[in-house]
């Protein structure tokens, strides 16, 4: 756990940014809100990289910036990793060059090998807590980074030969190898389609899973905010509108005009079981769903998106469907929005669900509040997520 | 038809290689701040790098004249110095030929470290280098093609000038007669022979250097950034 104290200003043309807040990193937190709120910039300040920026940016006992104090610790000493979002690989150097581009600066900086901080400072910086959490990380060293990325194959190829997920992968493969004490990844995925997307997602896991290094990933789709990280930080207009877990923050109905009304829906838990025949078991609190194949192994938890216009209810059991998951539940309130629908909060052994059906339906099966049904979900809705 | 004349050769390839030399040493700094400032400045300063360009050479000369000459102000520091006239001189000459060809290396540079842009050394900074590390070892590397054109635009703009150093420099053998004021000579004096040896020797080695450039910039890969 990183405490990443944010209290910043930032004046550009129209644009204002005022950030305050103490951030608990653990893991994978997300910056999420519309485009122009200021995801970007707050990550820029972070970095270093904002010269404008006034106010006061520290990492854990670490003070990066204050302007009063007159601190600007430049973005070379923040011992930081950065991915943008046009990833920004040199052109002029292979893979490989890339990477030792990183290794290289990351050793004479730190004098030792790149996992210099945990051997505990002679500097006496406080670092006990990092290994308490990830005993097993591996350094951030350049064969692990490589194996862990998956770059072997790449490294002797220039830039302008890869595929944008092969870049994104190398652009993170460098910013890790300058053994990161945070990650700061600014919309990755943002140039991939849906396919490219789902293969570099693991990639992004293991930064924060297998090497133990907080990210701080920046995105304006929800998706990935529910597929990916444990905790978010909502912006919107240059302000912090909310932070806190992912799940409840998305469930929060006051925050939908900057969630997004239409991405409305519900994050459940589940523990992954056995792949078969490019399907996957997944048990949400003792109950079984099956969804296509997601591509982690048994006894994983992830995290399902679930979004309220792919949920339906039945008072039955429903026989013969295409639909193939049917959880039972219990419809918990009634909530009356634009006409002609209404959206339904049920409950799945503790775990909420929304649906969205019509008002016509609801009074079709005179459904009522307390009522046990059956919510069909489809499979294809599904989102997973794997935790550290 | 006598021997080829080497001296006026010899010192104009020397006064363009140390031209260049200077060139790139004051012209390098003041094209990155070109690229990169946000200055109410920039403006003016990027009229008076380009002004060369559009007055007659012996307007600019006039002025290099007073300047440098042992009563004017550079001059005149130049004789507490080095207790040498700066007019009338192969350092004279150089100074000159470094004002004169200015825009001719800054230019480029400035559109080459433009077309590199921040983000790479946005991202270089990220990955632990320190600035100059950032200029030597992705700055610089990006912007070849912009440092090779500054060089050769800056050696032939050198090699071809005439009025400035006419007027700077006159025709002194050995110290200022370069090959474009020994042609002149030679032909105000009805030596056609003298003036054909050099004048199509300057034409070839123009044109070959000319073309050695853009056939390595057509090879050099261009780096998208």
């Amino acid at each position: 756990m990183s405490t990443l104290a944010i209290d910043i200003r930032l004046a550009r043309g129209d644009f204002r940014l005022r950030f305050d807040a103490e951030l608990q990193l653990e893991g994978i937190t997300a910056v999420f809100g519309p485009s122009g709120a200021g995801k970007t910039s707050l990550l820029r300040v972070i970095a270093g990289l904002e010269k404008e920026a006034e106010g006061r940016v520290a990492l854990g006992g670490e003070l990066w910036q204050d302007t009063d104090g007159n601190v600007m610790v430049p973005a070379h000493a923040r011992h930081l990793g950065f991915v943008f979002q046009d990833a920004r690989l040199f052109p002029h150097l292979s893979v490989e060059g890339n990477l030792l581009f990183a290794a290289e600066r990351a050793r004479r900086r730190n004098g030792v090998g790149a996992g210099w901080w945990r051997a505990g400072g002679a500097d006496g910086r406080e670092v006990g807590a990092r290994e308490t959490n990830a005993p097993t990380a591996p350094e951030t060293s350049l064969p692990a980074v490589i194996q862990a990325l998956d770059l072997k194959d790449l490294l002797g190829r220039k830039p302008d030969t890869l595929s944008g997920g092969e870049i994104q992968r190398v652009a993170m493969g460098r910013a890790l190898l300058t053994a990161p004490r945070i990650m700061l990844l600014d919309e990755p995925l943002s140039a991939l389609d849906l396919r490219r997307k789902a293969e570099i997602i693991p990639y992004v896991e293991r930064l924060a899973g297998d090497f133990g290094v907080p990210v701080l990933y920046v995105t304006h789709n929800v998706d990935e905010v529910a597929r990916l990280a444990s905790s978010m930080v909502l912006l919107a207009e240059g302000r912090l509108a909310a932070m806190g877990g992912v799940a409840e923050t998305l469930e929060r109905v006051e925050l939908w005009p900057i969630t997004g009304r239409l991405e409305a829906g519900s994050v459940l838990e589940a523990i992954a079981g056995e792949t078969r025949d490019g399907m996957t078991s997944l048990d949400v609190a003792g109950e079984t769903l099956r969804v296509p194949a997601i591509g982690v192994s048994a006894g994983t938890q992830v995290h399902l998106r679930v979004q309220a216009r792919d949920v339906a209810v039945a008072c039955e059991r429903p026989e013969r469907l295409s639909i193939r998951n049917a959880l039972p539940a219990t419809l918990v309130s009634i909530q009356f929005s634009e006409a002609p629908f209404v959206e339904l909060l049920l409950d799945v052994h503790g775990q909420h669900l929304r649906s969205r059906v019509t008002r016509e339906a609801v009074e079709d099966l005179g459904l009522r509040e307390g009522q046990p049904v059956f919510a069909l979900i489809k499979s294809v809705a599904f989102e997973g997520r794997l935790l550290n | 038809m006598g021997a080829i004349e080497l001296g006026p050769v010899w010192l104009s390839l020397q006064l363009a290689a140390v031209t260049v030399v200077v060139l790139l040493v004051v012209g390098t700094p003041l094209a990155w701040w070109l690229a990169f400032t946000r200055s109410r400045f920039k403006p003016g300063v990027e009229a008076l790098v380009a002004v060369p360009l559009v007055l007659p050479p012996t307007v600019l000369g006039f002025y290099l004249l007073i300047l440098l000459g042992p009563a004017g102000p550079i001059g005149r520091f130049w004789v507490q110095l080095t207790d040498t006239a700066l007019t009338f001189s192969f350092q004279g000459l150089v100074v000159a030929s470094v004002i004169y060809s200015f825009p001719f290396a800054v230019q480029p540079l400035q559109n080459a470290f433009e077309n590199v842009g921040r983000g790479p050394l946005e991202a270089a900074a990220t990955l632990g280098a320190r600035p100059l590390d950032c200029f030597f070892r992705v700055a610089l590397p990006l912007a070849t093609r912009g440092v090779v054109t500054a060089v050769v635009l800056g050696f032939a703009h050198t090699l071809g000038e005439f009025g400035v150093v006419l007027m700077v420099g006159g025709n002194i053998p050995g110290e200022t007669r370069v090959v474009s004021i020994a042609i002149y000579e030679h032909v105000e004096t009805l030596n056609y022979a003298q003036a054909h040896i050099l004048s199509a020797g300057l034409l070839v080695f123009s044109f070959a250097v000319l073309l050695g450039v853009y056939v390595f910039n057509r090879r050099l890969p261009v780096n998208r950034v």
